[in-house]
């Protein structure tokens, strides 16, 4: 029979040929329940790779996010250092508005002021420190802050602001006693206030009584430590009868790049009046440094998880090459080349790797990311998310394979270098 | 075929060392059906090791076709062991993981075949042994004559130049053995040429000479008739 010699023996492609070939029966034959257990470790090691610095970055996104959603937006415009409001706060807002890629604009006057409960009673207290707190008095167009920042969805308690609502206001959760439990002299609280009662606001020489209309609560400090009026009343209260206003946020189209927005608006010159800084540059520097730190706890774990994966894999391949000593001596033996011995073990240790971070990447993706994404993981000072972008999982399935492939390859080669005779005889 | 001169291999335990081939000088014809005796520790296994390249004499030189492979290098003694010679184990040394067709086939591969006359010769060899049926049966599935004949395929699957066989039959019995021998009778009769390491006088009497080993060193060589 004419017989084709297909390549050079040891040449690489036959190498990879017979190397696969014996891989595939390896696993193929193995016991089921071992095949099972190795692409768990294997998933969990992936798991652990992607979801331990996913959460720790998560938990700082979802306080990234939450300042962006309910306080920043994505172009947030304020007062210059030297005046005390936005001048030309009309002509800033109508050229934002008529900018296409903004989608909703809201603009917020703010004043310094003093919030009390039970005042009437203060009245006859010696101190009444306990009831009275220092804060931050916000007047809004109810509408356009809730299309910008979502504000009646942090109403936990009562009702949100209606555009005629008077001497009605939102208070913050961190202003109250019953949300923050704890006493501290640089958060002070109010003591036993429900929706219904009525506290006193200060602003200057003004002082109103109003009723608390609902409670909100988002995780982040700058809302949960204001109290929300209508704007028309504060504007009266605060005498602002040029419109000029502290704040302005705008929500952006999705996709749009803010910086494109935010030199628009300084090419209109306003930059003279007011500071124009994307969600980014307004990030408080506390998140800035946490983000950093967070991601580089996150990196040194995944390293460490890295380490333990190509550990695991390591011993995983050298028990079992170990195991089969005697038939790698048989193998070199009967003249199949020690490099397509040790190849077998590197393609069943990818394998393992394959499979485990496929069933990872689909638990990660389909699983664990749709579902915190729905019900984040509730953290003291944030909803915590999983942070896990393709590209980043992508790299990390890279990494894990090269790790797996050198952690094949080690406990294999150290196998197969062994005295063939003394492998097959078991000496 | 085979030419041997001067052979010497030692091995150590400890600081003791141990000569188990002392100076041995042997030739073997091509076709010719070999068989090697003598007692236990006489360096019968070991001769055999060292002619089938599973180990390395410390003096001597092996001369097989007129090249002397122990001047040749570890990657050309597997690729020498892969095309010339095969080899056929006493415990059968056959892959657990692989079928009886696999345990065949894959030196076949290794020769760098193409995958479809690798399976023919395969497929050849088996039906030569008389184990077409058992193609897809597992080690573990076969009985102990049946491994030992898969050995046989697997050793005579390529062709070899020559066929080393190491108490082949020791761990059968008298049936089975008879059955084994038959198959080397068989493939003798083709012209293959067999060096049989045995300790049965009654299996080195149906081969064409029996060289008897004393202590490291040729006591007999006798041609049977």
């Amino acid at each position: 029979m004419a017989k084709t010699q297909k390549s050079n023996s040891s040449g690489i492609e036959n190498l990879v040929r017979v190397g696969f070939f014996l891989a595939v029966r390896q696993v193929k034959r193995s016991n089921i329940w071992t095949n099972v257990l190795i692409v768990s470790i294997m998933t969990l090691t992936f798991l652990n790779l992607v979801i331990v610095s996913g959460i720790l970055v998560g938990l700082i996104e979802g306080a990234v996010t939450a300042v962006k959603s309910h306080y920043l937006g994505d172009i947030f415009i304020s007062n210059l250092k030297n005046k005390s409001y936005i001048e030309q706060s009309s002509q800033i807002i109508k050229a934002a508005q008529n900018l296409p890629s903004v989608e909703a604009v809201a603009a917020r006057y703010i004043e310094t002021g003093k919030v009390e409960s039970d005042y009437k009673e203060n009245k006859k207290r010696v101190t009444d420190l306990d009831e009275s707190v220092g804060t931050s008095i916000v007047g809004i167009d109810p509408k356009a802050e809730d299309i910008v920042t979502g504000l009646s969805g942090l109403v936990i308690e009562g009702d949100y602001l209606e555009e005629n609502d008077y001497d009605r206001v939102l208070v913050g959760a961190m202003l109250l006693k019953k949300y923050l439990d704890f006493d501290s002299p640089t958060f002070p609280v109010l003591q036993k206030v429900e929706i219904g009662d009525k506290i006193q606001v200060t602003i200057g020489e003004n002082v109103r009584e109003v009723i608390v209309k609902g409670i909100t609560r988002s995780k982040v400090d700058e809302i949960d430590r204001r109290i929300f009026f209508v704007d028309k009343q504060l504007r009266g209260l605060i005498g602002r009868n040029d419109y000029n206003v502290d704040e302005i946020v705008l929500r952006l189209a999705p996709k749009t790049d803010p910086i494109s927005v935010k030199n628009a608006l300084i090419g209109n010159g306003f930059d003279q009046f007011a500071r124009i800084q994307t969600q980014e540059d307004a990030e408080p520097k506390f998140i800035k440094d946490m983000k950093q730190t967070f991601a580089l706890l996150g990196n040194i774990i995944s390293s460490i998880g890295l380490v333990v994966a190509a550990i695991t894999i390591f011993i995983v391949i050298f028990v079992n090459a170990i195991t089969r000593r005697k038939f790698i001596g048989i193998l070199k033996g009967i003249g199949i080349h020690p490099k397509a011995i040790e190849m077998a073990y590197v393609f069943q240790s990818v394998f393992y790797a394959l499979m485990g971070t496929a069933i990872g990447t689909f638990l990660v993706f389909g699983v664990i990311k749709p579902y915190l994404d729905k019900n984040p993981i509730n953290f003291p000072f944030s909803d915590g998310i999983l942070v896990a972008t393709a590209s980043g999982t992508a790299i990390r399935i890279a990494v894990l394979l090269i790790a797996t492939f050198i952690a094949g390859l080690i406990p294999a080669r150290m196998v197969v270098k062994q005295n063939t005779l003394d492998s097959i005889l078991g000496r | 075929m085979i030419k041997v001169k001067g052979l010497v291999k030692k091995y150590k335990s400890g600081t003791l060392e141990l000569a188990v081939l002392k100076g041995l000088d042997l030739e073997v014809k091509k076709g010719e059906f070999l068989s090697i005796t003598g007692r236990s520790g006489s360096g019968k296994s070991t001769l055999l090791y060292q002619l089938g390249l599973l180990d390395e004499p410390n003096a001597g030189e092996i001369i097989i076709n007129d090249q002397d492979i122990s001047k040749l290098d570890s990657t050309e003694r597997s690729r020498f062991r892969l095309n010339e010679l095969g080899y056929i184990f006493q415990d059968y040394a056959l892959v657990p993981e692989l079928t009886a067709f696999e345990n065949v086939f894959v030196p076949l591969l290794m020769q760098g075949l193409e995958k479809k006359d690798a399976e023919n010769q395969a497929v050849n060899a088996m039906q030569k042994v008389g184990l077409s049926e058992k193609l897809k049966n597992l080690p573990s599935q076969l009985s102990g004559g049946e491994q030992q004949r898969v050995s046989i395929a697997r050793a005579i699957g390529h062709n070899p130049k020559i066929l080393f066989a190491d108490e082949p039959t020791a761990n059968l019995d008298s049936e089975t053995a008879e059955t084994v021998l038959k198959t080397f009778l068989d493939l003798h009769r083709e012209g293959q040429t067999i060096v049989m390491v045995t300790h049965e006088p009654e299996y080195a009497a149906l081969t064409d000479r029996i060289v008897l080993l004393l202590d490291g060193t040729i006591g007999s060589d006798k041609r049977n008739h």
